[in-house]
């Protein structure tokens, strides 16, 4: 079932028909068809696929230290990975700074594991042949806090910093077209071509900053984090690259999540 | 050369001298951060995190500067503009329409300016109808403001820098910053301008 509907939709995308331009107008038949796809996906979600991957890379031990990575703190207790996503950003003491999910899993992949950082951001995103192993385990703990409510930390002075700070870069105009995250996401009902531009000022429409992220996207079909989103964001601002699992991502998905808090994040998902 | 000791004022002070780690002043530690975690990649070189004067006052003033201060930027950012020396300012609209239409350019993924990607904010010509809604409505632009040479000037001044007219328009500089050359930008003018385009039918 799942395979005759992603054939369908390759042979759809293959034809030319434009997703990007449906789904800002629902009277459009391509618009219904997007949708239709979206809700018998959503019941038989691909992003699992990689839940399951990230399970095994979880529990297995691997890395040049041959462990696994059940010892990793998340911020509730090492090994504690159930409601971890949902409280994220969060400030960690042994590195002395806010983490977001996918900065923690790196983190420990390279303390409890012994990879090099080099080596895992070298090509840190998903390609059609091959997902780095952070992403299928950032899925496999993203799902572990599906159906609870997003409540990232805002005790720790740093915590407040980086919110702060994150508030402060999305809104920080520069590069060659003087844009900031704010020119495209700081209006309400704006677009980009028919790709509808959440402002993620406001906290009904931040959480779509979060749902469905990890998501498994229909163009290219391969899956992709919120590490991912930000940085393409960031080449479609004319900036330079932000590090990968960097400080900066990590405020302004504090800035982002902190918005949306008191949602309920529904888990990994599909985007366009 | 850090970013914090390059963040000019609007008044020509320096607003942050050296690196501001746990000031407590989030947009100092902002700007720290960023230089630490930015890198070059491809065409997108690290000093495009620089704010020149406008961006600066923009960006200090939540896109509000006080009235001073947009009058004496916008006087600079007019004095700019090139304006064709063979003094004319329309093209081919066909050509103008194939570089509007074109999303591509000044991104780490591309080689340099392409396109003026004005589709992914303006509603233009009537034929395309998956036009973003950042700007306003461009549909039948000379034939509401006038087909004369002074708003021939304004059309092509405003795709050359925004900034001159609005000093912190989300429309970006195309000319000041060299993503269109002077023929790209004769030719969007004349996609706005000239009776025959389908803009102005
Ligand atoms: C030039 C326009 C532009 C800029 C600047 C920009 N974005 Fe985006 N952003 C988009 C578009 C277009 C999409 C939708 C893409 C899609 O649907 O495939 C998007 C999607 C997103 C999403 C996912 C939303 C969802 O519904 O899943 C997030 C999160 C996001 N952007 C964050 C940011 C942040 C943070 C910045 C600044 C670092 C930023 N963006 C800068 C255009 C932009
Ligand atoms: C990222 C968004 C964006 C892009 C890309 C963009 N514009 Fe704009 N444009 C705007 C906004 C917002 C305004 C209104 C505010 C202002 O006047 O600065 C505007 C205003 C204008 C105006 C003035 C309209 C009037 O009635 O005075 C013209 C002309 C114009 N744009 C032409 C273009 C052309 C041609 C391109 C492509 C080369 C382009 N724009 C690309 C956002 C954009």
């Amino acid at each position: 079932m799942r395979h005759a509907l992603l054939l369908g939709l390759a042979a759809a995308v293959a034809a030319g028909v434009p997703w990007t331009q449906a789904s800002a107008q629902m009277d459009d038949p391509v618009a219904a068809e997007f949708d239709k796809f979206r809700e018998v996906l959503e019941k038989d979600n691909p992003a699992e696929l990689w839940e399951v991957k990230g399970e095994q890379l979880w529990t297995t031990p691997g890395g040049p230290k041959k462990a696994s990575l059940e010892k990793c703190d998340l911020g509730l207790g090492p090994g504690v990975v159930k409601g971890a996503y949902a409280q994220m950003p969060r400030y960690f003491a042994d590195v002395d700074r806010v983490m977001d999910a996918e900065a923690r899993i790196v983190h420990c992949m390279i303390t409890l594991q012994g990879y090099e950082l080099d080596k895992l951001d070298d090509k840190p995103f998903s390609s059609a042949t091959h997902t780095p192993d952070p992403v299928s385990i950032t899925t496999y703990v993203a799902a572990q806090s599906a159906g609870m409510k997003l409540a990232p930390p805002q005790n720790h002075p740093k915590e407040k910093a980086a919110y702060a700070i994150g508030k402060e870069i999305f809104h920080y105009r520069a590069g060659s077209y003087d844009f900031s995250c704010a020119s495209c996401h700081g209006v309400d009902g704006q677009r980009i071509r028919t790709q509808p531009l959440p402002n993620f000022t406001k906290p009904e429409q931040a959480i779509r900053s979060v749902q469905g992220w990890p998501g498994y996207r229909m163009t290219g079909g391969v899956m992709h984090t919120l590490q991912w989103r930000l940085t393409d964001c960031y080449r479609q601002q004319r900036f330079p690259e932000p590090g990968y699992t960097s400080e900066t991502l990590s405020a302004l998905l504090t800035y982002l999540t902190v918005n949306a808090s008191g949602q309920v994040y529904k888990g990994p998902g599909i985007k366009r | 050369m850090k970013l914090t000791t390059l963040a000019i004022l609007a008044g020509g002070t320096v607003l942050l001298a050296s690196c501001a780690t746990g000031t407590g002043d989030p947009r100092a530690e902002a700007l720290a951060m960023m230089d630490r975690d930015f890198h070059a990649r491809g065409i997108a070189s690290k000093d495009r995190l620089k704010e020149d004067a406008v961006m600066a006052a923009c960006n200090k003033y939540n896109d509000n500067p006080p009235a001073d201060v947009v009058a004496r930027l916008q006087k600079e950012q007019l004095a700019t503009i090139r304006y064709p020396a063979d003094g004319k300012l329309l093209g081919d609209w066909k050509a103008g329409e194939k570089v509007a239409q074109n999303g591509r350019g000044m991104a780490w993924s591309d080689k340099g300016g392409v396109g003026g990607s004005c589709y992914n904010c303006h509603q233009i010509g009537p034929a395309t109808t998956s036009f973003g809604t950042v700007g306003p409505s461009l549909y039948q632009f000379a034939k509401m403001r006038g087909f004369g040479t002074d708003i021939q000037r304004y059309a092509y001044g405003k795709i050359y820098n925004s900034k001159a007219f609005n000093l912190c328009s989300q429309m970006p500089r195309f000319g000041h910053v060299q993503a269109l050359t002077e023929q790209q930008m004769k030719d969007i003018t004349a996609l706005l301008m000239d009776p025959a385009s389908p803009v102005n039918q």
